[in-house]
């Protein structure tokens, strides 16, 4: 079959799927069937906190792809899934329609607010839910293309790609944070009340976008592996490795890095979206250059190059977030500092390397034994 | 405006007196001596008969007696005639407090100052020669014609030359009104403006036309200085970039360390501002003076603590050491914010940093943001000096350029690599000193220049410094160039967009280092 | 080398080589910061010629290389491959497409992948993004990859790491892809050091067997082999030509003994 193609030789692959499908199973039981009440019982705000940490695993994916493959430290990342998450928003504010505070049909309340008489006509079309997820695909895909094209094209690579990647989030937080922009400004768009006519405090519509979650994520992570495994993969590695030799064998360098460049910012822009519908909410802070930043960390910490340890690594990581600064806040952002030095220092190929290590030495073990 | 003029009276006053000896009666001069009976009569004209009589003399010593007269201070012995000034209202059953009204101080006052101009201290003419400006009537033309022929002080001619010059705006003569009116083309003073304003309206339509040519040119003028003030702000701005830049640009430049903690030095420099206040409470204005080497002390040990501990074993895995150092910064604001306090800390400048340097009404210069001009221009002077012409200068390039041949040459690479990052930590301590007197002293001071002195770095052209200073000067310029029609927020959007595709143009920056070294 | 004859038919779209030579550098000039790595330089490639270029270090030879190969970009003068492409207005990837391979002087192989998939990827064929997500090894490029590997003696390494070979095994891998690549021109520096004795042999043989239907140029320090392979050399002096002709002629030629002995 064409999945088991994919996954041939992709040991850590085949285990995080298998447990992917495995949570989507269990979570809708353990939620919907085992009444409440009973211990087993899930109750709705995990089941939407793991919603979370799955869109963030897409994320991660995303990242890992362009940061162990392509070899290109993106610390913009947070940017595209961003503007995939403020699309689904535009959308889900549209859906309020008259129900919101100024009870205005046309206008989103923080622009009657703001005293502006019609739709701009960026807000154009966001009613329309197809042409929302069109957007969430097309707006950080085409930043990204565009931002690509450019830099990849003059050959800017390195540490100087990492920090414009960085001025680009930034920039796109500074313009977020300025009312005149459209999109809510400081607080964003929020107070959500539906999405395709489903009531976004129902159990049932969290549960659908749990699992729309887990979906995403499975074929986001299909995708990539996809991608991997071509020749186009080979060659994208190629690239990391030695650029300039790349292109002597005739290989079009920055064709091939705004691709992939492009197809990850999309991914990305597929993670927002999912994710702003179980928060409840997007506003500018989602652009901060520390969000970008931590995605990476996440990735380093699962293992680069590997995609599943930048699933496995994100749920790590986003878990540990949540229950230490429910525990004591302040250690939090020690913990993430220290996060950052120790594992560049010794744990360069992540968890997943660390149980390829392991695997390595039983294996010597077992043949020096026999 | 008015702030300035009460300031000048008052100075005015307090030069007097202390050029005054103490008065006694028997010291009257003779004029003095003349406008007494006139005082006796207890009458107001008479009283300005006086005043007239004491600012025609130019009897510098009938000075404070007017003054006086105006402060309700001037009394009469009722005996013997003689004027007294008495402070405190203590005064005897003898003494007669000499009456005014408010017509009458009005012409007090401008006797005080037209006596003034014939103070033998050029600094009192000046000043009243700048405050005749409010008040000045076209009877005075003759006397201030002869005050100018007089006249040796450059600077009280002129403002005596501007005197006239108002004076002459209200002569009968239309000839003389058209050359006062074209003298005055081109002057910012405030009130020169609101005259001609009032006078483009004259019924003399040539006269109103002229009157508009001249307020024509002032406006021209006052937009020249408009742009030299947004230059200052912008070399000022520029400044503080250099400032938080220029430690950047010896570690990622020189050493080709990507420090993400930079900014978190420099919010070290600026603590460190902190508690040497907290230290020396009462010698705040000497604080800066002890701040400046401490914070380089604590910035340059905590970044060579750094290099020794986690920046050394990344050498030549730029992405690593990036990520590492994100790491420190954390921990370094979450350090801040535990051990001293989540809120920004006051930090208070000194007495000389305040107050501003008066080019002419329209343009001053604040102390604060000229000294941060220089120091940024100080500290560039000395880093360069320290790298041209000193032996770690020597080895610092000799390391950058190439690693292994310097340490075959006997080049202790380690050492140099610790004393370089040292530097730039010490430096971007530095500037947090100065960042402490412009913006609130925070945990995330650092974070918010962090982006700024890289894209700083970028744009000049890694591994020079000259780079970067011509870089944070002109990104500083630029954006004050842009904040007035863009708003704030848009211009730094910008800048931040200009600088993305510049260096996509230039990828090297505007002074691309040359050399097989700088490429791959 | 017989079993390599199929290595021997180079790609389609020929350049035009139709007065004789295929490479032109004429009145060529680069200077990095004011020094003159290459100075006036004129030469031609004849179609079908081995070429050996010699000269001492620094001596502008890679340079060369780097100017046909679109890694630098000339001050003045002009290169073209064949009478119509100018090899000045075409990137790197375009010059490879046109039909030049290079390998390195400082063997360069894709050090993560297999030996076979370094072959895969320096294959000649469609190299764009989305016809390369959709390849797959068609039975011809693997039969391709088999040959090569015969021919440059990694068979049994099909799958190991190109990382993890040796400094000569690396020169073969380089080798290999450059034939895979099925260029016109084969510029080739260095290629044999780090070899034993034998696999100088071995690689004299290839190159003499790909002359003639290929154009090679070939850098090389040792005079052996230089000997052993060459009918006309040039001489490479302080960024243009110094000499040029026979071995004899020009190990005779005063101005090069002086040139490699010293002043
Ligand atoms: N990018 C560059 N920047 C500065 N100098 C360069 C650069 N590339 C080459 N050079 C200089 O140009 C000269 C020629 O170099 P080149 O590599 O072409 O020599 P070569 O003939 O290949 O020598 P070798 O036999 O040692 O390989 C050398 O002096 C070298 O230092
Ligand atoms: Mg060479």
């Amino acid at each position: 079959m064409f999945i088991t193609r994919i996954l041939q030789n992709d040991r850590g692959g085949q285990i995080m799927l298998a447990v992917l499908a495995l949570v989507l199973v269990l979570v809708p039981v353990l939620n919907l069937l085992v009444p409440e009440g009973n211990f087993l019982h899930m109750p709705t705000y995990l089941v939407t906190l793991l919603g979370k940490y799955l869109t963030y695993a897409l994320l991660a994916v995303a990242v890992d792809l362009v940061w162990g493959y392509l070899g290109i430290l993106s610390l913009g990342h947070g940017a595209f899934f961003a503007l995939g998450g403020y699309a689904m928003g535009m959308y889900l504010m549209r859906q309020i329609g008259d129900r919101g505070v100024y009870g205005n049909a046309n206008l989103p309340d923080f622009m009657v607010f703001l005293n502006w008489k019609e739709l701009p006509w960026f807000w154009q079309g966001f009613d329309m839910f197809w042409f929302a997820m069109l957007m969430v695909l097309l707006v950080p895909g085409l930043l990204a293309f565009v931002f690509g094209w450019l830099a990849f094209r003059s050959r800017v690579t390195g540490v100087y790609l990492s920090i414009i990647t960085q001025a680009l989030t930034y920039a796109l937080l500074l313009a977020f944070f300025r009312n005149e922009m459209g999109f809510g400004g400081n607080n964003g768009l929020t107070d959500f009340k539906d999405i395709l006519g489903f009531s976004l405090q129902s159990d049932n519509t969290r549960m659908t976008l749990f699992v729309l979650s887990g979906l995403a994520l499975a074929g986001g992570y299909l995708l990539c592996r996809y991608i991997i495994n071509s020749k186009l993969g080979r060659i994208v590695v190629a690239i990391r490795d030695a650029e300039s030799r790349t292109r002597f064998v005739g290989y079009r360098v920055e064709h091939y890095k705004v691709w992939v460049f492009t197809v990850s910012a999309m991914l990305a822009g597929v993670a927002g979206a999912l994710y702003v519908p179980q928060v409840g909410i997007i506003n500018p802070g989602e652009f901060s250059p520390l969000n970008s930043i931590e995605i990476v960390i996440w990735v380093a910490i699962g293992g680069r190059a590997t995609l599943y340890g930048a699933v496995l690594g994100a749920i790590l990581v986003n878990y540990a977030k949540t229950v230490f600064t429910g525990l004591m806040p302040e250690s939090w952002i020690f913990m993430l500092g220290a996060l950052f030095v120790l594992v560049t220092l010794y744990l360069p190929q992540g968890l997943a390397g660390l149980v390829q290590q392991f695997q390595a030495k039983g294996w010597l073990q077992r043949r020096a034994a026999a | 405006m008015l702030k300035t003029y009460d300031f000048t009276r008052l100075l005015l006053l307090s030069v007097l007196l202390w050029v005054c000896p103490p008065l006694q009666a028997e010291q009257q001069s003779a004029t003095l001596t003349q406008a007494v009976p006139l005082f006796q009569a207890a009458s107001f004209d008479k009283t300005r008969e006086a005043v007239d009589l004491l600012a025609v003399s130019g009897d510098a010593e009938a000075v404070p007696y007017l003054q006086a007269l105006l402060d309700g201070q001037l009394y009469q012995h009722k005996a013997q005639g003689t004027l007294v000034i008495a402070k405190d209202g203590n005064t005897g059953d003898e003494l007669r407090k000499i009456p005014t009204n408010n017509s009458l101080r009005k012409y007090v006052r401008a006797a005080v100052g037209q006596l003034s101009l014939s103070h033998p201290d050029a600094v009192v003419r000046l000043k009243s020669a700048n405050g005749l400006l409010e008040t000045v009537t076209p009877e005075m033309a003759a006397q201030l014609r002869g005050l100018l022929d007089k006249e040796t002080d450059s600077a009280v001619k002129e403002a005596l030359s501007l005197g006239l010059a108002m004076a002459d705006l209200n002569a009968a003569d239309k000839a003389v009104r058209l050359t006062a009116i074209e003298s005055l083309a081109g002057n910012l003073h405030p009130g020169v403006r609101n005259r001609l304003t009032t006078m483009t309206t004259d019924s003399d339509t040539e006269v109103a036309k002229a009157a508009q040519e001249a307020l024509r040119s002032i406006e021209d003028t006052a937009a020249l200085y408009g742009h030299v003030e947004t230059l200052f702000f912008g070399l000022s701005l520029g400044s503080v970039l250099v400032l938080a830049a220029i430690g950047l640009a010896i570690t990622f430049g020189v050493m080709g360390v990507i420090n993400m903690a930079h900014g978190e030095l420099i919010m070290l420099g600026a603590y460190t501002t902190y508690i040497v206040q907290q230290l020396m409470p009462h010698a705040i204005d000497y604080s800066l003076f002890v701040a400046v080497p401490a914070a380089f002390i604590v910035s340059g040990a905590m970044g060579i603590l750094i290099e020794r501990t986690v920046i050394r074993h990344l050498y030549g895995r730029p992405l690593e050491t990036l990520l590492a150092t994100f790491g420190i910064s954390l921990i370094l604001q979450q350090l801040v914010r535990t051990v001293i306090s989540p809120q920004n800390v006051p930090v208070s400048n000194p007495s000389w940093m305040s107050g501003s340097l008066e080019i002419n009404s329209v343009l001053s210069l604040t102390y604060n943001r000229l000294y941060i001009v220089l120091f940024c221009l100080l500290v560039f002077a000395l880093l360069y000096f320290v790298l041209r012409n000193t032996n770690l200068g020597l080895q610092v390039r000799a390391v950058s350029q190439n690693r292994a041949m310097a340490r075959a040459m006997g080049v202790r690479s380690a050492r140099v690599d610790a004393l370089t990052f040292g530097l730039g930590s010490g430096i971007a301590g530095v500037a947090g000193v100065a960042l402490s007197q412009l913006t609130n002293v925070g945990p995330n001071l650092g974070q918010s220049y962090i982006i700024d002195s890289f894209m700083v770095v970028v744009f000049g052209g890694v591994g020079n410094l000259w780079g970067t200073l011509v870089a944070g000067l002109s990104l500083g310029v630029v954006n004050k160039v842009l904040e007035p029609w863009a708003g704030a927020v848009l211009a730094k959007i910008l800048v931040l967009v200009f600088i993305i595709l510049f260096i996509q143009k230039r990828p090297r920056g505007l002074f691309p280092q040359k050399g097989r070294a700088a490429g791959d | 080398m017989s079993e390599g004859a199929h290595l021997r038919q180079p790609e389609a779209g020929q350049p035009d080589a139709s007065h004789k030579a295929i490479l032109y550098l004429e009145g060529l000039n680069v200077s990095f910061d004011g020094f003159k790595a290459i100075n006036d330089l004129t030469l031609y490639i004849d179609s079908g010629e081995l070429r050996c270029i010699i000269g001492p270090n620094g001596a502008g030879k890679t340079t060369m290389m780097d100017i046909i190969t679109g890694k630098t970009r000339p001050n003045s003068g002009q290169a073209w491959f064949g009478q119509t492409v100018d090899l000045l207005k075409l990137s790197e990837p375009e010059i490879a497409n046109a039909g030049i391979g290079r390998k390195f002087q400082k063997p360069t192989v894709f050090e993560s992948h297999s030996v076979a998939e370094n072959l895969e990827l320096a294959m000649h064929g469609n190299k764009s993004v989305w016809y390369s997500l959709r390849a797959r090894l068609s039975g011809e490029q693997q039969a391709l990859i088999d040959a090569t590997l015969h021919t440059i003696g990694l068979t049994d390494h099909y799958h190991q790491q190109a990382g993890a070979l040796s400094h000569g095994q690396k020169q073969w891998l380089e080798i290999g892809m450059l034939l895979v690549q099925k260029p016109h021109l084969l510029l080739v520096d260095e290629p044999v050091a780090g070899m034993t004795h034998q696999e100088m042999e071995r690689t004299a043989e290839l190159l003499t067997s790909l002359a003639g239907k290929h154009s090679v140029v070939v850098v090389e320090h040792d005079m052996d082999f230089v000997r052993s392979i060459a009918n006309k050399v040039t001489v490479l002096h302080q960024g243009s030509v110094l000499a040029e002709g026979t071995m004899d002629d020009v190990q005779n030629d005063q101005r090069v003994i002086e040139v490699y002995l010293g002043e």
